[in-house]
């Protein structure tokens, strides 16, 4: 494919819509990413990520509105817009017919790559992935973490202009989701374009340069995160848990209180100083109690609400 | 790149990705492609000819030669466009990992069919094989055998993708099996002569690809006369497009959604 024209965004979306049963997925979605850059898609369950996502591949019939990729109308150039695409599902979907070396190759080949050029390929991207050693071992004597990185090495066969990662560190433990961090952070350094979803806040905080908040198909926030945590929040949260009325009362009499919720028997009141309230609970018996600065996860609950999603 | 060359190439590498697989377990499939067919052969053609005799001037063994054989393409074809395409499609979402690549599913689908038509053409060799030993084969006429098997398996693997394509589950594919494949095989001349069946049967059975199959291999395997060479072509080729678009209408609908 021909170099993409950097004023032209890799993304954009007018009035993006999808129905599922008559209730709006993804309603009026109107987006601009631009080349370069790693943003964050973040939404409860349900909130239209996901469908999103499939309409940028292709992988999803547009019901109305209008969606190009590098500058191409989807979903007619689907297959063109694929060949610099790398996609990292959601659920694993390697072949386990295949060993690791394998599934390189034989993806390797959907995109038209010759076999000669694979190898070389197939050898940087293990090396990338820390997944030399496994060359030859077969999918299921893999570790969730590395399953995750041989998808992600996987994606990258077609040396892509945007990757888009649904979910990429779901289930995984603390120290494989900071080996695929660091990887994404690499290629983000190569200059791809990214687009992730993720439920992780601190994942989000730490990797994108932008977060977009979705709920039930539209746009809640757009912004980066550190600016979003600024502008859509109160500084500081101070949780009380399993406090009796009485006391709660009292807390809730200062006057920095901003905002106060309750959710089960934790009560969150949002402000600034909150000075007085800090010295009613210092003063009283009762110590179950956190004080701390406001981060994207109160934004994301302030903006989604705290009911659960199926 | 022309479209079609770009439609073809993607369909082979889905082709190569099966072959890819197969050819780690080619030993005990090659068995069942061989074991297989050979017992019923022996069994079915030394015990019944014994009381059968002489069928349409043929050993009974020969007679069966060829049905077996057209059998084993329907088989072949049905089995992969059944239960492993189904495997693809949803316990492994193979297929949809292919559709994040620039294949498209016109391309899944027709990579499925071919595949499963070479199954159907592996098993056919096998036979082949086996009855040119057994001294069932007439002469190098056979050979055309081998383009009449794969369309056989075009034809049946279309059938089964068509069928895949509103799969809910492995049971579902025993509505099809039971209530068409099996009835289809009894049916249409693999183990008998079709004109004692009843006028209505008999045009029900030649309403159905198999018989036609059959038609075609059976003389070319017992040095006979080929005749309606067009005709018997022509319903395989028509079942077979039929059904192989209908199937990828209906798989696009359910994966792009």
């Amino acid at each position: 494919m021909n170099a993409v024209d950097p004023q032209l965004p890799i993304v954009k979306s007018i009035d993006l819509c999808k129905t599922y049963a008559g209730i709006a997925v993804v309603n009026k979605l109107n987006l601009e990413i631009k080349e370069g850059s790693f943003c964050g898609i973040l939404g409860p369950n349900g909130a239209g990520k996901t469908t999103t996502l499939r309409m940028f591949i292709g992988q999803c019939p547009i019901d109305s509105g209008e969606l190009t990729i590098f500058g191409k109308a989807m979903p007619e150039n689907a297959s063109l817009v694929r060949e610099s695409v790398g996609v990292v599902p959601q659920m694993d979907n390697l072949d386990p017919d295949f060993t690791v070396k394998e599934n390189l190759h034989v993806y390797g080949r959907f995109f038209g790559i010759p076999s000669s050029e694979l190898k070389e390929r197939i050898h940087e991207l293990l090396d990338f992935a820390s997944l030399q050693d496994k060359a030859d071992s077969k999918i299921s004597e893999l570790s969730g973490g590395m399953r995750r990185r041989l998808t992600l090495a996987r994606a990258l066969i077609n040396k892509p202009k945007l990757l888009i990662l649904d979910e990429p560190t779901t289930g995984l433990d603390p120290q494989a989701r900071q080996a695929i961090w660091q990887k994404l952070r690499e290629l983000k350094k190569q200059g791809i374009t990214l687009i992730i979803t993720t439920h992780y806040m601190e994942e989000a905080e730490r990797l994108c340069d932008r977060v977009i908040v979705m709920d039930h198909g539209e746009v809640k926030a757009d912004a980066p995160p550190k600016k979003l945590i600024r502008s859509e929040i109160e500084s500081h949260v101070l949780e009380v848990h399993a406090a009796d009325d009485r006391l709660l009362e009292r807390v809730q009499q200062d006057e920095s209180v901003a905002r106060s919720e309750k959710s089960g028997d934790i009560h969150f009141f949002y402000g600034e100083k909150l000075k007085v309230a800090l010295e009613v609970l210092e003063q009283s018996t009762h110590d179950d109690y956190l004080f701390r600065p406001a981060n994207l996860e109160d934004v994301f609950i302030k903006l989604t609400g705290r009911d659960l999603r199926e | 790149m022309n479209n079609a060359v770009r439609f073809l190439t993607r369909s082979t590498s889905i082709w190569s990705r099966n072959i890819r697989v197969w050819a780690k377990l080619a030993g005990p499939s090659l068995m069942g492609n061989f074991g297989e067919p050979l017992l019923y052969l022996l069994v079915l053609g030394y015990g019944l000819g014994q009381f059968v005799g002489e069928v349409q001037g043929l050993t009974y063994m020969a007679f069966l030669a060829s049905g077996v054989l057209c059998t084993s393409a329907v088989n072949s074809a049905s089995f992969e466009g059944m239960y492993s395409a189904y495997t693809r499609m949803d316990v492994q979402q193979t297929w949809m990992g292919m559709l994040s690549t620039p294949v498209g599913v016109g391309e899944v689908v027709f990579g499925e069919i071919l595949w499963a038509a070479t199954k159907s053409l592996i098993s056919v060799c096998a036979i082949l094989i086996v009855a040119t030993i057994l001294g069932l084969v007439a002469d190098a006429w056979a050979l055309f055998i081998l383009p009449v098997a794969f369309l056989t398996g075009l034809c049946f693997a279309s059938l089964a993708l068509l069928v895949t394509s509103s799969a809910k589950s492995y049971d579902f594919f025993l509505y099809y099996t039971t209530l068409f494949i099996t009835p289809m095989v009894l049916l249409s001349g693999v183990f008998f002569p079709i004109d004692t069946l009843p006028i209505g049967v008999q045009w029900l059975a030649k309403s159905l690809p198999l018989y036609h199959a059959i038609s075609l291999v059976r003389p070319l395997m017992t040095g006979g006369e080929v005749s309606f060479v067009l005709p018997h072509l022509l319903v395989l080729i028509t079942f077979g497009a039929t059904a192989g678009i209908l199937a990828a209408y209906r798989i696009k609908k359910r994966l792009i959604k």
